[in-house]
């Protein structure tokens, strides 16, 4: 290791810490402002070194550096101006529509390695069960958290939707990606797999949150923040980088652990609510 | 298994057990700030954008880079913001008291 991979490496390690120390303090009122500051702390921590890293390195195009400054630049207005402005009692949908762009980023990041590293090439399973899950539980939770945010600021209707087979088509959703995993596991890497494990797990998310009432959707929400988490654990295992390993296996445990929780306060069961069709109406939020 | 996979794995199963580990039963009003703080906690994957943007070479690629670029910035960024912005609430002198009662009932 030279002298920057080390300090970048127990840079990250630091930036782990805060996240899971930020976590316990979020724990009681007292400490948790200063909880989420502390995790905020360690997120910059590991921004700025990523962009250290990329620098030395010098492998980025100018255009790369452009696109990439683009996007972060827009992201962050649009980002920070949503966060501030938005009534409070707006604030579950606001986390859902945060939650789905952070799933979208998951299996964008699929998507870019699998088409970059992978096409035309056998894989080996370390890398097409990551790819696969990455992009499937990021698709996930992009269009279920888009519904979700839909149904809890009233442009999707609050009441449970259902249609005539959509139990059937969820069903053909699941096989699509089933099928989607054998092709990409199994055979040399090609792009209808991942097109079909994209779509299926799009189609699926939308399947997963339509049927659920507005009541429920918070513990919805708190649940696809959690899956968020692990599809971004395995984007980590896809890019072979820990700290998004870390941070993502975190959240995916910890928000199951919160929802479980969210539902108990609701007097509900998790498995209940998917079920789907109870809780009517709209969100008090 | 190569000693990478092995390494990324094990960080992998012992950061979910811290994670559900860490999370114990929490006063019904900071749930809320709590989804919210992990959600921006997952914003972490900003850093797999930069790592992805260093890779592209092509217009595909850049589109792809610029799109998890702009998707990982709104959850970092908002994340963040609306957390503390609930959270802010708590420290309020006139949120005190009926904090405190709230978390009484608990």
């Amino acid at each position: 290791m030279t002298w920057l991979q080390t300090s970048a490496s127990l840079i990250y390690l630091i930036s782990a810490v805060c996240y899971v120390i930020g976590v316990h303090m979020m724990r009681s009122p007292k400490t948790a402002r200063r909880g989420n500051i502390l995790s905020g702390i360690g997120m910059a921590l590991a921004v700025i070194m990523i962009m250290v890293e990329l620098i030395d390195q010098g492998k980025i195009t100018l255009t790369g550096w452009i696109v990439l400054f683009a996007g972060l630049l827009i992201g962050i207005v649009y980002g920070v101006v949503k966060a501030r402005k938005v009534p409070m009692t707006d604030v579950p949908q606001l986390v859902s529509l945060f939650n789905a762009v952070g799933g979208g980023a998951a299996a964008t990041i699929g998507i870019f390695d699998y088409t970059h590293e992978a096409l035309g090439t056998s894989l080996s399973l370390a890398f097409s069960i990551p790819v696969l899950l990455d992009i499937v539980i990021g698709g996930i939770t992009f269009s279920g958290s888009l519904i979700a945010t839909g149904k809890l600021s009233g442009h999707v209707s609050g009441k449970p939707i259902s249609f005539p087979g959509d139990k059937l088509l969820n069903g053909i959703a699941v096989l699509a990606i089933i099928v989607a995993a054998v092709w990409m596991i199994g055979f040399p890497s090609a792009y209808w797999p991942l097109v079909l494990s994209l779509v299926a797990s799009l189609v699926f998310g939308l399947l997963m949150t339509m049927p659920i009432g507005g009541a429920d959707m918070p513990v919805v929400v708190s649940l696809l923040n959690a899956f968020t988490g692990l599809a971004v654990a395995f984007a980590g295992f896809v890019i072979d980088n820990q700290v998004l390993i870390i941070a993502g296996a975190l959240v995916g445990a910890a928000g199951t652990i919160l929802t479980l929780q969210m539902a108990e306060a609701m007097n509900r069961s998790v498995a209940n609510i998917l079920a789907g069709g109870f809780g009517g109406g709209e969100s008090t939020g | 298994m190569s000693q990478e996979l092995y390494t990324n794995l094990a960080i992998f199963v012992l950061s979910l057990l811290v994670g559900f580990e860490v999370m114990s039963k929490i006063p019904a009003t900071l749930q809320t700030p709590m989804m919210s703080g992990a959600n921006a906690i997952h914003g972490v994957v900003v850093v797999g954008a930069f790592a992805i943007a260093a890779e592209a070479n092509n217009w595909y690629f850049y589109l792809l880079a610029f799109l998890a670029a702009f998707f990982s910035a709104v959850n970092v960024s908002g994340g963040y913001t609306v957390t503390d912005r609930m959270l802010g609430m708590f420290n309020r002198p006139k949120d005190k008291p009926a904090d405190s009662k709230k978390e009484g009932d608990q």
